[in-house]
C-alpha cells in the first residue's frame, strides 16, 4: 500500500521525525481556514505517484482566498490517472539545505539498502545516473538495524559529517518503519534543514508490504480508503482479486501472474488493447471466475473479454462449468473468448461451445480471435 | 541425470497434516517420490499418508536422514519453518508458501548464509520436478516427460504451459524448476542454470522471465560468457505498464534493468534467442 505524503508525514510523526505544521483539505473551504490558521501555505495535491508538482498539483498560497482557490483547481484533478481526493496545506519552510534519505529493498541483494545524499531536492535518478558516488549506501544487519558506527560512516560518506549526530538519530527513527511497519519503501526528499539547524522532513513516500497487511490492520484501518484512483480496482479488491485497469477495451482474466501478463502482451501483438490485469490464481474456482467477470463487466469501455487458463490441478470441465455459469448469471452479452488448457480440457472446450463460448485452441488463436470480434463489434 | 533432486533423495514435508500439504504429498508420492516423514508441532509419534510425522524437522531429520524439504505452511509460519529446515541440516528447502512478508524473507536470507549448504527453492514458487522420477512441490506431473530439456521460470502457469508444450512436442526434461516470482527469493536464474551446466543430461535450456529485477539480466550475463546448451529465453510483460504493481509478478520496474524489452536485450546480446510468444519457444529450441 502506498500512502499519500499527509499519511507518510503522520507515521513518520509518529515515529519521532519533525515534520511542517499542515493540515488536510478535502475542500476548497477547508483549505481557506487551514491557511487562515497556519498562514502562508503550498497547497498540495494528494495522490500517489510522482511528478504532481509539474501536473501542477501544487500551488502557494499566502491568503485563505488564494488557498481556496488553488484547492478549487487541484481537488478532482486527474494525475496519471488518479483523481486528487483531497489537498494537504502545509507551511512553507526556511531551506538552509536539502538532503536525500531514503530506503528501499534491493533486489539484487535480497536486502535492504539505506540511502543518503547530500543532493536532495532534485530528481534522485539522475544524480544516480550522473554521479553515484555522491548517494552513500548501507545494507543494515535485518535482524538489529543499523548500528551507531554504520550510520556515522555513512553520514560522512554522504559528506553530511557535521549533521553526524541530528541525522544518525533520525536515520534510526525511519528505520524503525522497518521491522514496526512492513515498510518496503521510504523516502524523504528533501529532507529540510532549516535555517535555524533543525532537519524536517520536507515530503514523504512510504509503501507499506502488502503481504504483511495482516500484522498491520491499523494502518490499513485509518489509511486504506482515502485514494482511489480507480473504481474497478476499489470493487476487484472487495472481492480479494488481483487486479490492475489498464486503458483498453479488451477484458483479461488469467491464472498466474505470468500467464495473465503474457495474455496481455498477445493481445497487443495481435492489435488489440487490454482494459485490465486480472490473475485469478491457481484454483480457478466458479466464485472467483464470477467475480472476476462481474468487475471487468463493470467497465463500459469493455467490448469483449478472453480468458487464458491453463489449469496444473483443476479440471477443465469444471472451469467451463463455472465459467458458464458466472456468464448467465451475470447475462453477459458480449464476446468471450477461452483459451482453456489442462486436465480435461476436451470436456472443457466441449461444455464451453455447448453454451456458445468460443474456445481457442492456444492462446495466440484466442488472442486473436477476440481482437477480431471486438473490432467487428467496435 | 538431473539437477537437485532424484529418486534417492529424501524428502520431508512441513506442514503435511494440512490440506495443502496433505494433497500434494500424495501427489509425490504418487509419481514415486522418496517422502520419509513430515512435520506438524504437537502431532510428533502419528502416521500421516503412511509416512511419521514429527514435531520438528531436527527430529525428522535425526529419525529419518531427510535432505530434502517441502513447505506448505501458512505465510506467518513460512519463514521461520525455512529457517528450521536450514538449522536441521537440510540442504534443498522448497517453499510453495505465497504471501510471505519482504522483510520477513530478507531476515530469512541473512540467516541463511549462516548455512551456506542450505539451498532455498522460492519462497512463492511450484517447486521443482525431476519428470518420472521425483517432485517437490506443485507442479502437475502430467505436463511433463522425461528427457533433456531444463527449463526454469519464474512464474507458475508459464511453466505448466511451456512444459506441457515441450513435452506434447516430444522434447522432455530433465528437471524443470520454479524459482518463484516474489522479490526476494531463494535460487536465482543464475544459480539454476549453473546446475544445469553442470548436468550431463541436459542439453537444452529454457528461461522463463518477467518484469522486474535484474535476475534475469544476471542470468544473460553468465550464458554470455560461453554455454554448451542450447538455450531459448522468453519474458512476460512487454505490455505491463511502468510503476503499475500486478499482484506477486513484482512488477515495480527500476532504473533501466528490469524491463522486458532490457532483459530480452541482455539475452540477445548474450546470444540466446529470444521468444516473441510462449508457442515460439519449441521451434527455437529445436
Amino acid at each position: 500500500m502506498k500512502l499519500l505524503e499527509y499519511q507518510a508525514k503522520e507515521v513518520l510523526h509518529s515515529l519521532g521525525i519533525a515534520i511542517p505544521a499542515g493540515k488536510v483539505a478535502r475542500t476548497p473551504d477547508e483549505a481557506a481556514a487551514a491557511c487562515a490558521q497556519l498562514g502562508p501555505v503550498a497547497v498540495k495535491a494528494q495522490v500517489p505517484v510522482g511528478g504532481r508538482g509539474k501536473a501542477g498539483g501544487i500551488k502557494l498560497a499566502a491568503t485563505p482566498e488564494e488557498a481556496r482557490k488553488a484547492a478549487e483547481q487541484i481537488i478532482g484533478m486527474d494525475i496519471k490517472g488518479f483523481k486528487v481526493p483531497l489537498v494537504y496545506c502545509e507551511t512553507a519552510l526556511e531551506i538552509g539545505r536539502e538532503i536525500y534519505l531514503g530506503f528501499t529493498v534491493d533486489r539484487d541483494a535480497r536486502a535492504n539498502i539505506l540511502m543518503l545524499s547530500a543532493k536532495g531536492g532534485m530528481e534522485i535518478e539522475q544524480v544516480a545516473e550522473e554521479s553515484p558516488e555522491s548517494i552513500a549506501r548501507l545494507y543494515p544487519n535485518p535482524w538489529r538495524g543499523p548500528l551507531d558506527f554504520e550510520l556515522t560512516q555513512l553520514v560522512f560518506d554522504a559528506g553530511l559529517g557535521e549533521l553526524a549526530r541530528p541525522l544518525g538519530a533520525l536515520i534510526k527513527k525511519l528505520y524503525r518503519a522497518i521491522p514496526e511497519l512492513d515498510a518496503i519503501t521510504a523516502e524523504i526528499n528533501p529532507l529540510v534543514v532549516t535555517k535555524n539547524g533543525e532537519v524536517i522532513a520536507g515530503d514523504a513516500k512510504l509503501e507499506v508490504d502488502e503481504n504483511a497487511a495482516w500484522r498491520h490492520k491499523d494502518l490499513e484501518e485509518r489509511y486504506g480508503d482515502v485514494v482511489e484512483g480507480d473504481p474497478y480496482e476499489v470493487e476487484a479488491k472487495k472481492r480479494g482479486l488481483t487486479y490492475v485497469s489498464l486503458d483498453g477495451e479488451i477484458g483479461i482474466i488469467g491464472n498466474g501472474a505470468g500467464l495473465c501478463m503474457s495474455t496481455l502482451d498477445l493481445v497487443q501483438r495481435a492489435g488489440g488493447r487490454a482494459a485490465n490485469f486480472c490473475d485469478i490464481g491457481g484454483g480457478a474456482k466458479a466464485e472467483v471466475v464470477e467475480n472476476a467477470l462481474a468487475v471487468i463487466l463493470m467497465n463500459p469501455r469493455v467490448k469483449g473479454v478472453l480468458m487464458n487458463v491453463f489449469g496444473g490441478i483443476t479440471r477443465g470441465d469444471e472451469v467451463a462449468k463455472g465459467l458458464v455459469h458466472a456468464r448467465d448469471n451475470l447475462k453477459m452479452q458480449l464476446p468471450l473468448v477461452v483459451r482453456l488448457s489442462g486436465t480435461r480440457e476436451e470436456e472443457g472446450r466441449k461444455i464451453l461451445k455447448e453454451n456458445g463460448i468460443e474456445p481457442g485452441a492456444n492462446a495466440w488463436e484466442a488472442a486473436q480471435k477476440i481482437v477480431e470480434l471486438t473490432r467487428v463489434k467496435a | 541425470m538431473s539437477i537437485l533432486l532424484d529418486a534417492s533423495t529424501r524428502v520431508i514435508v512441513q506442514g503435511i497434516t494440512g490440506r495443502e500439504g496433505s494433497f500434494h504429498t500424495e501427489q509425490m508420492q504418487a509419481m514415486g517420490t522418496k517422502v520419509v516423514g513430515g512435520t506438524s508441532p504437537g502431532k510428533g509419534g502419528t502416521t500421516h499418508l503412511g509416512v511419521p510425522v514429527f514435531n520438528t524437522v531436527a527430529d525428522a531429520v535425526k529419525a529419518t536422514g531427510a535432505s530434502a524439504s517441502g513447505i506448505f505452511v501458512p505465510p506467518p509460519f513460512a519463514p521461520d519453518a525455512i529457517m528450521e529446515a536450514a538449522a536441521a541440516g537440510i540442504t534443498l528447502i522448497v517453499c510453495i508458501t505465497e504471501g510471505i512478508p519482504i522483510q520477513d524473507m530478507i531476515r530469512v536470507k541473512d540467516f541463511l548464509r549462516g548455512y551456506p549448504a542450505a539451498r532455498l527453492l522460492g519462497a512463492n514458487c511450484p517447486g521443482l520436478i525431476t519428470p518420472g522420477v521425483a517432485k517437490i512441490g506443485i507442479i502437475p506431473q502430467r505436463i511433463t516427460k522425461a528427457g533433456h530439456v531444463g527449463l526454469v521460470s519464474r512464474s507458475g502457469t508459464l511453466t505448466y504451459e511451456v512444459g506441457s508444450a515441450l513435452s506434447a512436442s516430444g522434447m522432455g526434461q530433465s528437471t524443470i524448476v520454479g524459482i518463484g516470482g516474489d522479490p526476494v527469493l531463494g535460487l536465482t536464474f543464475k544459480d539454476v542454470i549453473e546446475l544445469f551446466e553442470q548436468d550431463p543430461q541436459t542439453t537444452h535450456l529454457v528461461v522463463i522471465g518477467e518484469i522486474g529485477g535484474s535476475d534475469e539480466e544476471h542470468a544473460a550475463e553468465l550464458l554470455g560468457r560461453g554455454s554448451r546448451l542450447k538455450t531459448v529465453a522468453f519474458i512476460s510483460g512487454r505490455t505491463a505498464p511502468e510503476g503499475k504493481r500486478m499482484g506477486h509478478a513484482g512488477a515495480i520496474i527500476s532504473g533501466n534493468r528490469g524491463t522486458a524489452k532490457s532483459k530480452e536485450e541482455a539475452f540477445r546480446k548474450a546470444g540466446v534467442a529470444v521468444a516473441e510468444t510462449t508457442d515460439d519457444i519449441v521451434g527455437l529450441l529445436r
